[in-house]
């Protein structure tokens, strides 16, 4: 780091390379916006499926589930839950609406949302929607 | 302290460490949940303890950032600060702000406060790390805003140096990318995609530049060493950064539903990102060993090399032992994830605030150069407690991670995630004992405050 390397050279590789580099993924991302509608499942982007997004939001449950690997990694993985439980939104609809009130002795329960059976009905839309999405093969097998 | 006006950092400091607390309590809160599983439920769930734990971490180490602009711009720039009434009104407006906000995760339910807030409007709520109602983030931004213009305003009428040239592109980065957190499409994809231009570009981009020049500021404070040699680490280690750093984002973009070609963008320039953690290692402990002076604040030098180190292997190695695609593909998700997170907000931006803060609080406190002997004895067996539990909660965590990748997704016989966690049980007790002894740290480090504050101050060592 001495000699005839110089600042101004460090100085011009740091904004010669910042930029370089940025606008490199900016370019990447115009590629990816253009090529995601065949991998994104938009199509099935209904204004249930927009309901059951918000849903899940508004009741955090990334802060306990992964989905698409993303979130917390205290409760299972839910993009393939809609396959992990048979390709079933009733599946998925009834776990949601047993569960305790007062969780399970002992154990990690999910709480009781006391959701109405249209809010029940777009989170498993929103979940199906996410288990159609081109993941390139991820998760490695159904469990998740 | 120069300049009067350097004082306003004090209490963001002072907040800082508040919030660090709070931060602790409820990751200890967090980790007896994973192993027992009903404690505190449905009072207070895993996903609200864990806002708790995550919100808390960025805000302090935001107010940590803030505080050490306002502590180093005016010295570097050679004036007093552009308006520290601004400065102490906005510390008001952001404490008030993430008050309010953590207590209205812990009173009511989150669903409530989304209507409270009314999140319909202007939907942001509900994504990791994000999950402030939307008028918190309007009060982010607001705050990040008066304080870009301060700090601007700061560095314009004084002396341009590196450290504040840096510091400050850094800073605009982390208020400009902020704002994708306001784009929330229903497209799954498109929102997770540019979720990680806030979440990645700040910690593996903008942010590492905050960090390199307050360890910038700090070593030629301590060291003594010519202002010209570290200003040119600084730049080579910061090109070096954004250079693998920013395509670097593709290693999130591996599984999302975004095209395949990431895996190899990904793979290819995060694998090299370990590449300037490394240098800042090599040149942290360079500046040291041709130091020339031996500054009496000792504390503030193990701080800074130990985030140098701390932040190549959580953010460097912890990083890269995970982030290959065809090894991603089987530890996306996990502990792995969880043990590497831990270690390089650690030693990345928890050690380098705590840096700051050393180097600054005696001076803030009326000090000339550094607290007593007895104090920084303390604090630097603080460093030491929580830098190893650190470790170790890192060591549980990535043995947690190991059994958890091969048991459901490599075996040849997977199985469900429940059954998967009580196997692992074991490593959660480990990691919640780890957590204890850096609360016990914790503690030591506040008391390093109080205990020694009326001895004389520490001399430097003559050396022959």
């Amino acid at each position: 780091m001495s000699g005839t390397f110089t600042k101004s050279m460090a100085r011009n590789i740091f904004y010669g390379g910042a930029v370089f580099f940025f606008l490199l993924f900016v370019a990447l991302t115009f590629d990816t916006t253009r090529a995601l509608p065949e991998r994104d499942n938009r199509a099935a982007i209904t204004p249930v499926v927009a309901l059951g997004k918000r849903i899940w939001e508004e009741n955090d449950c990334i802060g306990c589930h992964t989905l698409l690997g993303e979130g917390a990694y205290f409760a299972p993985e839910l993009g393939n839950v809609y396959t992990r439980f048979g390709n079933s939104k009733e599946a998925i609809m009834a776990f949601i609406k047993s569960r305790p009130e007062q969780g399970i002795p002992g154990r990690r329960s999910m709480p009781q949302f006391h959701f109405t059976d249209e809010e029940l009905n777009a989170l498993a839309e929103f979940l199906k929607y996410s288990s159609e999405i081109n993941t390139s093969g991820w998760p490695p097998n159904i469990q998740g | 302290m120069q300049y009067q006006s350097q004082a306003v950092a004090r209490p963001y400091f002072i907040a800082a460490i508040v919030l660090f607390v709070a931060q602790i309590l409820f990751g200890l809160v967090m980790g007896l949940q994973y192993v027992w599983g009903d404690f505190l439920f449905p009072e207070i769930p895993f996903n609200v303890a864990r806002m708790v734990h995550t919100n808390a971490l960025i805000v302090w180490l935001l107010f940590g950032f803030m505080g050490a602009s306002y502590y180093l711009v005016p010295e570097e720039a050679e004036t007093e600060l552009h308006a520290p009434w601004l400065a102490r009104l906005m510390f008001w407006v952001f404490l008030v702000a993430a008050g309010l906000t953590v207590a209205g995760y812990l009173l009511v339910p989150y669903a409530t406060l989304a209507k409270l807030t009314l999140n319909d409007l202007m939907p942001t709520m509900g994504r990791e790390f994000l999950e402030q109602p939307t008028i918190t983030k309007i009060g982010i931004v607001i705050v990040a805003l008066a304080f870009l213009f301060n700090i601007g305003m700061t560095v314009l009428k004084g002396r341009k140096t590196v450290v504040n040239l840096v510091l400050l592109l850094g800073l605009a980065g982390l208020a400009v990318l902020f704002l994708f957190a306001f784009y929330v499409p229903d497209n799954l994809v498109l929102d997770k995609y540019y979720w990680w231009w806030v979440v990645h570009l700040w910690v593996e981009g903008v942010w590492e530049l905050i960090l390199g020049a307050i360890l910038a500021f700090v070593l030629i404070k301590i060291t003594g060493v010519d202002r010209e040699v570290i200003e040119k680490w600084l730049y080579v280690i910061i090109a070096m950064t954004l250079i693998t750093g920013i395509i670097g984002t593709g290693h999130h973009y591996y599984w999302i539903g975004t095209p395949k070609y990431w895996q190899w963008w990904g793979s290819v320039f995060s694998a090299l990102e370990p590449i300037p953690f490394f240098m800042m290692t090599v040149y942290a402990f360079n500046m040291v060993n041709r130091r020339r002076r031996n500054h009496p604040n000792k504390a503030a030098t193990l701080w800074a090399l130990g985030t140098a180190v701390m932040a190549f292997l959580g953010a460097g190695v912890w990083g890269f032992l995970h982030t290959l695609a065809p090894i991603n593909y089987y530890t996306h998700g996990s502990q792995i994830t969880a043990a590497h997170g831990h270690m390089a907000f650690y030693g990345a931006y928890v050690m380098i605030v705590l840096t700051i803060i050393s180097y600054a609080m005696p001076m803030l406190r009326g000090r000339n150069a550094a607290n007593s002997n007895r104090s920084q004895v303390l604090e630097m067996w603080s460093f030491w407690l929580m830098t190893v539990s650190m470790v170790f909660i890192t060591l549980f965590l990535t043995g947690a991670g190991i059994l958890q990748a091969y048991l459901q997704r490599v075996s040849a016989t997977p199985q469900p995630f429940m059954a998967v966690q009580e196997q692992i049980t074991l490593f959660y007790w480990l990691r919640e004992a780890a957590g204890v002894v850096f609360l016990i740290g914790l503690v030591v480090y506040i008391a390093s405050f109080f205990v020694g504050s009326r001895d004389a101050e520490a001399v430097p060592e003559v050396t022959g």
